[in-house]
């Protein structure tokens, strides 16, 4: 049986642990009937034509992790941003972990999907805004849909400023010898209201984890949302990551994401305008080396007028390692004065990695401003030799340029311990020593 | 110190340098002047070891060490410094931090340990108050926004840092304005000493009111035309340079 038929035959399993009566469970059940006639993307699809699924889906996951696995604090406490003074929503193997999460219901709700989906106190908002911004056509969407159970949930109440970041963690224990997860994230952020997340998932050994994960975010307006995705897992995991994110009027909405490590990782990253004075801004650090390799493919709907994108997807390919970006922009014609800018810079440190990029710019107004660059190079000569002359050997000088290419996408990092944290990945991966600061 | 014979190097088939003739000993400073394009920073280029630039003929010594077979870094570890005409911006990685890296990136070819932190701190903090330099700017980026003022300061402030034997100074003196002019000359005064020695490139004799050379060497069309002492920069400041296409 492949793994395809085993999503569909294990749906009755599934079910056991969930109420087949509920107005979610159709939801899901929709959505398992569109996965089954629809199946898993190939590359025959134009938004997958450069990543393939193929080699992941060949082979057999465990749906359900046998056992409830415990970790030990001290041994993921280094994937923390901090020891304390975050919100942790944390899961092992997909199971939520209280041990080590800070969840909280005061003052804004940070806790769990499982929970959001069933009590009914938060009915109203599941009915407001649970697969609302999913499209229903995406198959991997849906097939997170048709199993939606557990993740995180995440409302911000109007005119709260979230004292303390958030951090979304998904560990995977490695005592299933391979593993398929679907974690459900749901986050409002209601008027005027802020909130600064983390999201992470991370294997504890190497074993093959599939993680396809869906993010519903709604920013309303004047809200502000500021999210880092940090993918930095190991070689044996790999990520599709689906997030949708829609904005009210004067919000702000921001993902930066690092992709640093993992088999292979694909980022769906939706953003759609429902208001006038809006700015998106979509930033990636991407660093591959052997035979990774990470897809971003990013949509800006600009649906209002007077609103802005920006985006900056930086990327580094040694060894064998593949990078895609796809990035459309689609701008409506009532969407006058619209500023939509789209950069892709890429450095190619050997001649076998590859890097598909692909600008798609769709404008049916004509009072806008947009523009996109993509460039694939290698390292300037002269910056090089610059180094060189002051005693820098090459290989240290050309990490050292590399390392400056990609800093520039940190300085909109809001949370100085995180831009710190990632400097340091960076410089670390890059083989540059940054010693210390005055 | 440095002995350059009959050097010829050209850059991708176009022959830029044509026979030059160079001796630069221990404790002077020798001005190298000349039309735009004559070479002289193509020279600068080629004695740092900027591989664009390849020598086809003649010698570079630099203290009796063969200086063709090394490559930019190794000639660098010897004491020779390039003071960039456009220095390159490095984006997150500070002044300290940059100056760290190549200290220590020197000391490891001459096989010693790192230096300790607490005499490289000493050692810029005395070297900024030399150049009158903020310790604010040394934790900027390197030369990232700075004005070209900054930049050709911070060349200098680098170049003291890492105390070569042979300084060259390509076109130091472009984009600074007088007062900028005369710290940075001020500066290279204060570190020249009977043991290094200088070269200064530059179009305008306006510099060397402020580092005063022992040597000028006019170029033209990649050879030295003229060699003489201070007065022929004075001479060339009068007359322009066209006097000089007639000698070649």
């Amino acid at each position: 049986m492949d793994f395809q038929d085993k999503l569909i035959s294990s749906y009755l399993a599934f079910e056991e642990g969930v109420n087949l009566s509920d107005s979610v469970h159709k939801t899901r059940a929709k959505a398992l009937k569109y996965f089954e006639e629809t199946g898993f993307p190939t590359r025959k699809d134009e938004s997958w034509k450069y990543t393939s699924l193929a080699a992941l889906i060949n082979q057999d996951y465990s749906l359900f992790p046998k056992s409830e696995s415990t970790i030990e604090l001290r041994d993921v406490k280094k994937y923390f941003l901090y020891d304390t003074d975050t919100y942790k929503v944390i899961f092992i193997d997909g199971v939520y972990s209280p041990f080590l999460s800070n969840t909280t219901h005061d003052g804004l709700d940070v806790c769990l999907m499982s929970a959001a989906l069933t009590k009914p106190k938060y009915r109203e908002l599941i009915n407001t805004y649970f697969n609302k911004i999913a499209p229903a056509n995406e198959s991997l969407t849906a097939l997170n849909t048709s199993y939606a159970k557990e993740g995180a949930y995440i409302y911000i109440p109007p005119s709260v400023v979230a004292e303390k970041p958030i951090e979304i963690i998904h560990f995977a224990s490695g005592n299933e010898t391979s593993l398929w997860m679907q974690p459900r994230n749901l986050i409002v952020v209601d008027k005027n209201a802020q909130v600064q997340i983390i999201e992470r998932h991370q294997s504890l050994k190497a074993h093959a984890v599939v993680t396809n994960s869906v993010t519903e975010i709604f920013v309303h307006q004047d809200a502000f949302l500021d999210y880092y995705k940090l993918q930095n897992d190991l070689e044996s995991a790999s990520l599709i990551d689906n997030t949708y994110i829609t904005q009210e009027k004067n919000s702000h909405a921001s993902v930066h994401t690092f992709s640093l490590g993992g088999k292979l990782i694909r980022n769906n990253l939706n953003f759609y305008h429902k208001g006038e004075h809006i700015l998106s801004t979509l930033k990636g650090v991407t660093i591959l080396e052997d035979q990774q390799h990470v897809d971003h493919s990013t949509l800006v709907h600009h649906a209002q007028p007077n609103c802005e994108s920006h985006q900056d997807y930086k990327g580094i390919f040694s060894d064998r390692s593949e990078g895609v970006f796809n990035g459309k922009i689609v701008v409506d014609k009532v969407a006058q004065k619209t500023n939509a800018f789209q950069q892709n810079n890429n450095i190619l440190l050997e001649n076998k990695a590859t890097i598909n990029t692909k600008p798609q710019l769709e404008i049916f107004a004509d009072d806008v401003k947009c523009s996109h660059g993509c460039t694939v190079g290698q390292l300037d000569e002269e910056a090089l030799f610059y180094l060189r002359s002051r005693g820098i050997p090459k290989k240290e000088a050309k990490a050292l340029l590399t390392y400056a290419f990609a800093n520039t996408v940190l300085n909109s990092v809001q949370l100085p311990s995180l831009k710190k944290r990632i400097n340091l990945q960076i410089a670390k991966k890059l083989g540059v020593n940054l010693g210390f600061e005055l | 110190m440095l002995t350059i014979e009959n050097l010829h190097a050209e850059i991708e088939g176009k022959k830029i340098l044509n026979g030059i003739d160079l001796d630069v000993k221990a404790g002077e400073i020798h001005a190298i002047m000349g039309p735009n394009g004559s070479g002289k920073s193509t020279l600068s280029s080629v004695i740092a070891g900027n591989e664009d630039y390849e020598m086809t003929k003649g010698s570079m010594l630099f203290g009796g060490q063969d200086l063709s077979e090394l490559d930019a870094e190794s000639r660098a570890h010897l004491g020779i410094f390039l003071s960039f005409q456009y220095p390159v911006e490095i984006p997150g990685v500070t002044v300290t931090n940059f100056i760290k890296t190549a200290i220590n990136a020197s000391r490891k070819a001459q096989g010693l340990e790192d230096m300790p932190a607490s005499d490289l701190l000493k050692k810029i903090r005395e070297k900024a108050q030399l150049l009158d330099i903020d310790s604010k700017f040394l934790s900027r980026s390197l030369n990232e926004g700075f004005s070209g003022g900054e930049k050709k300061r911070n060349e200098i402030f680098q170049m003291a840092m890492l105390e070569p034997k042979l300084a060259i100074l390509d076109e130091t003196d472009s984009g600074l304005d007088i007062d900028a002019l005369k710290i940075v000359a001020n500066g290279v005064n204060k570190l020249r000493n009977k043991d290094n020695a200088v070269v200064v490139i530059t179009h305008y004799q306006r510099l060397l009111d402020y580092i005063v050379p022992d040597f000028v060497h006019v170029l033209f069309n990649g050879k030295i035309v003229k060699s003489g002492t201070k007065e022929l920069a004075h001479e060339l400041e009068a007359k322009g340079y066209d006097w000089i296409k007639e000698l070649a």
